[in-house]
């Protein structure tokens, strides 16, 4: 059975229903499934309860589906790049579960990997610990956090195999190889496909098991949100 | 005089050792490393997922998946390494890495930190800091010591929403430096023409001055 997909919609089909929980990888603008997003966007799928670190800018990435109220909840560790964002929570039009950011990566990881929780000493102290259960290990005090999964995860790869085998490309990996772990359908969108047998099997960062769908990503933007250039001379 | 940003960035570096693994946050600290002492060798982590950030890319060397936390393009060195968020987070709250170094809204005199949210009307999250300040081994605050309107960022208590509890070791603040322990905040340098007096005018947290105040 073949995990290629000719496009972003074909991927996605049959796979979306309103409610739904979504992870989509990236750190800001970099590494995000640009044509799933857009995809997504296109498919209308309403309620959606988005796990992703950041939402995107006002006009990229998981902003399109904020403009499009296409989400009812977002669990993130940083939002501050969005206005939009920032004026549907303030309105309370929009549900909001911050994380920290190594928090929300470990309990993407526990998730995919069977652990139901795990103890943090991250947020002890803070609100982020209210209402979760505390426990001392060694004369230090730690919070129960949970494991996450998604009914669907979008992931963007610099390279795949058509048996689903993916590397990342530098900074562009974050969270994308935990949330591949941690869909119950994974779709990938790569840059470049190839052919089973051309990627060193010993360089794979995500074994081709957690992999369901892919896509060729066309089109690419790799918006950069702080271009920053040292002064030559 | 008090101190500039680049007066507290230079002060902040003296906290570098060599060897040392260092997390700089975002505005004043990402300066620190302009200011890396002479015979010291660090490496830069970034907690979105790289060990051994290099200087800012020439304008053709502008790689859209080459950033650091700040969302700023970056460059690699030879030495550098990538990795996944989970992987960025063990090495943080593992305890890895030997010195972070970040802004602050409020600092308490116990060492408490605010600085990711203000209710009601701020809300940008505390991104990778409540685990930045729970794991490593040492936290050094750069910030101004008064706000805008004038009014005590180090307090007895913080009255925002908090990053960590007792975490804060080290502030560095335009009118000067706080070591902060167990027994309590101590003030152990001045910038210059800056008055203990003037400290404790523009200060709510209580502190000692250091006998062999600098």
């Amino acid at each position: 059975m073949s995990k290629i997909y000719p496009n972003a919609a074909a991927a996605l089909e049959g796979i979306l229903f309103d409610g739904m929980t979504i992870m989509a990888g990236g750190f800001g603008l970099c590494g995000i499934p640009e044509n799933l997003i857009l995809a997504l966007r296109g498919s209308g799928t309403k309620d959606i309860t988005a796990i992703s670190n950041n939402a995107g800018v006002d006009d990229f990435g998981l902003g399109y589906l904020l403009t499009t109220r296409q989400i009812k909840k977002m669990i993130s560790s940083y939002v501050g790049e969005n206005k939009e964002f920032e004026r549907q929570y303030l309105a309370e039009e929009l549900e909001l579960e911050f994380n920290p950011q190594g928090t929300l990566a470990e309990r993407i990881r526990a998730g995919g990997a069977g652990i139901p929780g795990f103890f943090t000493k991250t947020g002890v102290g803070t609100i982020i610990a209210d209402g979760k259960e505390h426990k001392d290990f060694d004369g230090e005090t730690y919070i129960l956090e949970t494991g996450l999964i998604a009914d669907v995860s979008i992931v963007k790869a610099y390279k795949a195999d058509t048996e689903g085998n993916l590397i990342y490309r530098k900074t562009a990996r974050n969270f994308n190889p935990m949330m591949a772990t941690a869909g119950k359908v994974t779709v990938i969108e790569a840059e470049e496909i190839v052919e089973v047998g051309t990627l060193d099997p010993d360089q794979i960062h995500t074994p081709g098991i957690y992999v369901q769908r892919i896509i060729q990503s066309v089109n690419l933007e790799k918006r950069i949100e702080q271009r920053t250039v040292r002064s030559e001379g | 005089m008090a101190w500039t940003r680049e007066n507290m960035a230079r002060r902040a570096a003296k906290e570098l050792q060599d060897g040392y693994y260092v997390n700089l946050g975002i505005g004043i600290p990402t300066l620190v490393a302009n200011f890396i002492p002479d015979g010291v060798s660090v490496t830069l982590q970034s907690e979105n997922g790289m060990l051994a950030m290099g200087p800012f890319p020439a304008e053709d060397e502008v790689d859209a998946d080459l950033i650091n936390a700040g969302k700023q393009t970056i460059t690699e060195l030879d030495k550098s390494s990538y990795f996944s968020s989970a992987d960025s987070f063990a090495m943080i709250r593992g305890g890895h890495i030997d010195l972070s170094i970040l802004g602050a809204m409020q600092v308490s005199e116990t060492g408490d930190l605010a600085n990711w949210m203000i209710p009601g009307k701020m809300v940008k999250g505390m991104g990778g800091a409540m685990d930045l300040v729970a794991g490593v081994k040492k936290v050094v605050v750069i910030m101004d010591h008064n706000a805008r309107d004038g009014s005590a960022k180090f307090l007895k208590n913080c009255t925002l929403p908090l990053t960590g509890v007792h975490v804060v070791d080290l502030i560095i603040s335009d009118v000067g430096v706080f070591k902060i322990t167990k027994e309590g905040a101590t003030l152990i340098e001045l910038a210059p023409d800056v008055t203990v007096e003037e400290v404790r005018e523009r200060t709510e947290a209580s502190f000692s001055v250091a006998d062999n105040l600098l």
